[in-house]
């Protein structure tokens, strides 16, 4: 599949956090097929440096991760002034409202609940960074 | 002792279901009919010669008929009014400084609202319980985890492929691979998930409530003595069997736990040497070189006793409880911080005997003999353990210097008590009003 800048994602880049293999596949799929460049990083332990190196137009992020939280990551991320304004979409089985609640706070601009449609997520990122 | 302003309603109560006639009860108490009527209308205040002859002749102590055996309920009454919700229809609060009026006029009204609130704080329990669980199990969050991430990506993968576009061959295999490990893992997840929560359905589920209160019925329900234990009982394998019909696994660990100490207790401590002690605890410590709580426990539990007995930990945690009649434990939440066992866990090893006096239309005193012990069962580098407990007994009425203690702050008319920790439902105004109302005979 090649990268296409008229598509809606123009080869802007997603960063997608997330340590379920077959789930990053198929969100990076999707993305890709929408004209984004999708990278994956399945750690927490060092995500927030991946992160500033990166430097996205836009993060996904799963809120149980290996080594560090989600929400941890996001607290990093908001602390970092470059960081900031960076749209974020945290992604958790735990549709529990506490984890929304305790996203929101954190800083997160979306919530998405698995098991999620492909639409939702797709949605989701173009209304994050419009053309 | 004190009277009650419903002792008349008790009289009328108790005539009526022996199914007697005024004019017959009025003949054998040898008072006149209209003076009967007055009293059973709460009219004139029964007392003295007069109730001991109503007694005799209802066949009742006249303890039974001045203070009623309803103190307790009261309290229960109080506490579902504490527990009513702000916005009831028309503003209306409940009249919690006239909730003795209500048990006396609507005794059977009375026990449905004290039982369906006690039973809504069970299920308020468990639900709490299972919110608990649900945010806290990490075998349930792990496989509820697992379960949701396999059908997230079985969802995500699936909907790509169903979707008709094109999809270059390798992906396309990609994914037929993905979605044959993800159903699998899913599959596999599920019937884990299934298995444990039929698993905690029959065994933890019901602890998860209130495993103290289940093991504490069945001990009420015995009478609160484990008599098998005693020498030609029927034995510990007795007890354990009916242990073992309890509902749920941790009051059945809890039983079992009590069953061990008891059968300990009766064989360091037989019923020659708790009466040699004269029921005082330190005094069967030292015969038997036992512990003091394990002592109460034994004096408490015996056959016939006549004690209530808390033992609380070092955090305070009220581990057993066996009630006495207007002595009221609460069941949940914190006791009264002046209770003398709490007194005792600050200092190991020294006795503390206090005269208590709880609130209430008719108060009443009780002798309290507290006393804690500290354990260090992993030694010098170990922590310490504590252990309190204190022993109730029915004091005189007209005892004088009692400590003025509560049950627990939310139902204690005690106002200015410097140990409040939280206001009370029952002010020290509406008490007044209560028995200011009784003192004009109303």
């Amino acid at each position: 599949m090649g990268l296409d800048e008229a598509l809606p994602g123009a080869d802007r880049h997603v960063l997608l956090v997330e340590d379920e293999p077959h789930i990053a596949e198929a969100i990076r799929f999707i993305l890709m097929r929408d004209g984004w460049r999708v990278s994956v990083h399945a750690e927490g332990g060092d995500a927030v440096e991946r992160i500033r190196d990166a430097a996205p137009d836009l993060l996904i992020l799963d809120l149980m991760l290996p080594g560090l939280s989600g929400l941890d990551i996001l607290a990093a991320v908001r602390r970092d002034a470059a960081l900031t304004a960076l749209p974020v979409i945290m992604l958790t089985a735990r549709g529990q409202a506490r984890d929304r609640e305790a996203a929101a706070r954190a800083g997160a601009n979306r919530f998405v609940t698995k098991p999620f449609s492909n639409a939702e997520i797709l949605a989701l990122v173009r209304e994050l960074v419009p053309a | 002792m004190a009277i009650s302003a419903l002792a008349g309603s008790r009289v009328r109560e108790r005539r009526q279901s022996l199914g007697m006639r005024q004019a017959e009860l009025a003949r054998a108490a040898g008072i006149s009919g209209s003076y009967l009527n007055l009293i059973e209308h709460n009219r004139r205040r029964v007392g003295g010669e007069v109730l001991d002859r109503l007694a005799r002749a209802l066949g009742v102590e006249p303890r039974a008929i001045a203070e009623g055996a309803g103190a307790a309920r009261v309290d229960d009454l109080r506490a579902a009014a504490a527990d009513a919700p702000p916005d009831l229809p028309g503003g209306v609060r409940p009249e919690i400084d006239r909730a003795e009026e209500f048990l006396g006029r609507f005794p059977g009204w009375a026990e449905l609202l004290a039982a369906q609130h006690g039973r809504a704080r069970e299920l308020e329990r468990a639900v709490g319980a299972l919110v608990d669980r649900l945010g806290q199990d990490p075998h349930l969050s792990a496989a509820l985890h697992e379960v949701l991430s396999a059908a997230a990506s079985v969802r995500s993968t699936a909907a790509i492929l169903a979707e008709g576009e094109e999809i270059e061959p390798v992906w396309r295999a990609r994914f037929h691979a993905n979605l044959q490990a993800d159903s699998e893992r899913l599959s596999a997840g599920a019937e884990a998930l299934v298995a444990y929560l039929d698993a905690s359905e029959g065994a933890e589920a019901p602890a998860a409530a209130a495993p103290q209160e289940e093991m504490e019925r069945w001990l009420s329900r015995r009478g609160w003595h484990l008599v098998e234990l005693e020498p030609g009982g029927a034995g510990r394998a007795a007890l354990e069997a009916e242990v073992a019909g309890l509902a749920s696994g941790a009051a059945r660990a809890l039983a079992r736990g009590l069953v061990a100490e008891g059968a300990a207790d009766v064989a360091a401590m037989p019923a020659a040497m708790v009466a040699a002690s004269g029921g005082d605890p330190l005094r069967l410590a030292a015969l038997a070189g036992a512990g003091v709580v394990a002592a109460m426990r034994r004096i408490a539990l015996a056959p016939g006793a006549a004690e209530g007995l808390v033992i609380c930990d070092a955090a305070g945690a009220l581990t057993l409880r066996k009630p006495l009649e207007g002595f009221v434990i609460p069941r949940a939440g914190s006791a009264c911080a002046l209770w003398p066992l709490f007194a005792a866990l600050t200092r190991p090893g020294a006795p503390i005997q206090a005269r208590g006096e709880m609130p209430g239309p008719v108060p009443r005193r009780y002798d309290l003999r507290a006393c804690a012990e500290a354990r260090h069962p992993e030694g010098f580098g170990g922590p310490e353990l504590r252990l309190a407990g204190m022993l109730i007994l029915p004091a005189p009425d007209e005892a004088p210097g009692a400590l003025r203690l509560g049950s627990t702050c939310r139902v204690c008319p005690r106002d200015a008590c410097p140990a409040r920790r939280e206001p009370s439902v029952m002010s020290e105004f509406a008490l007044a009003a209560q028995q200011a109302r009784r003192a004009i005979g109303f």
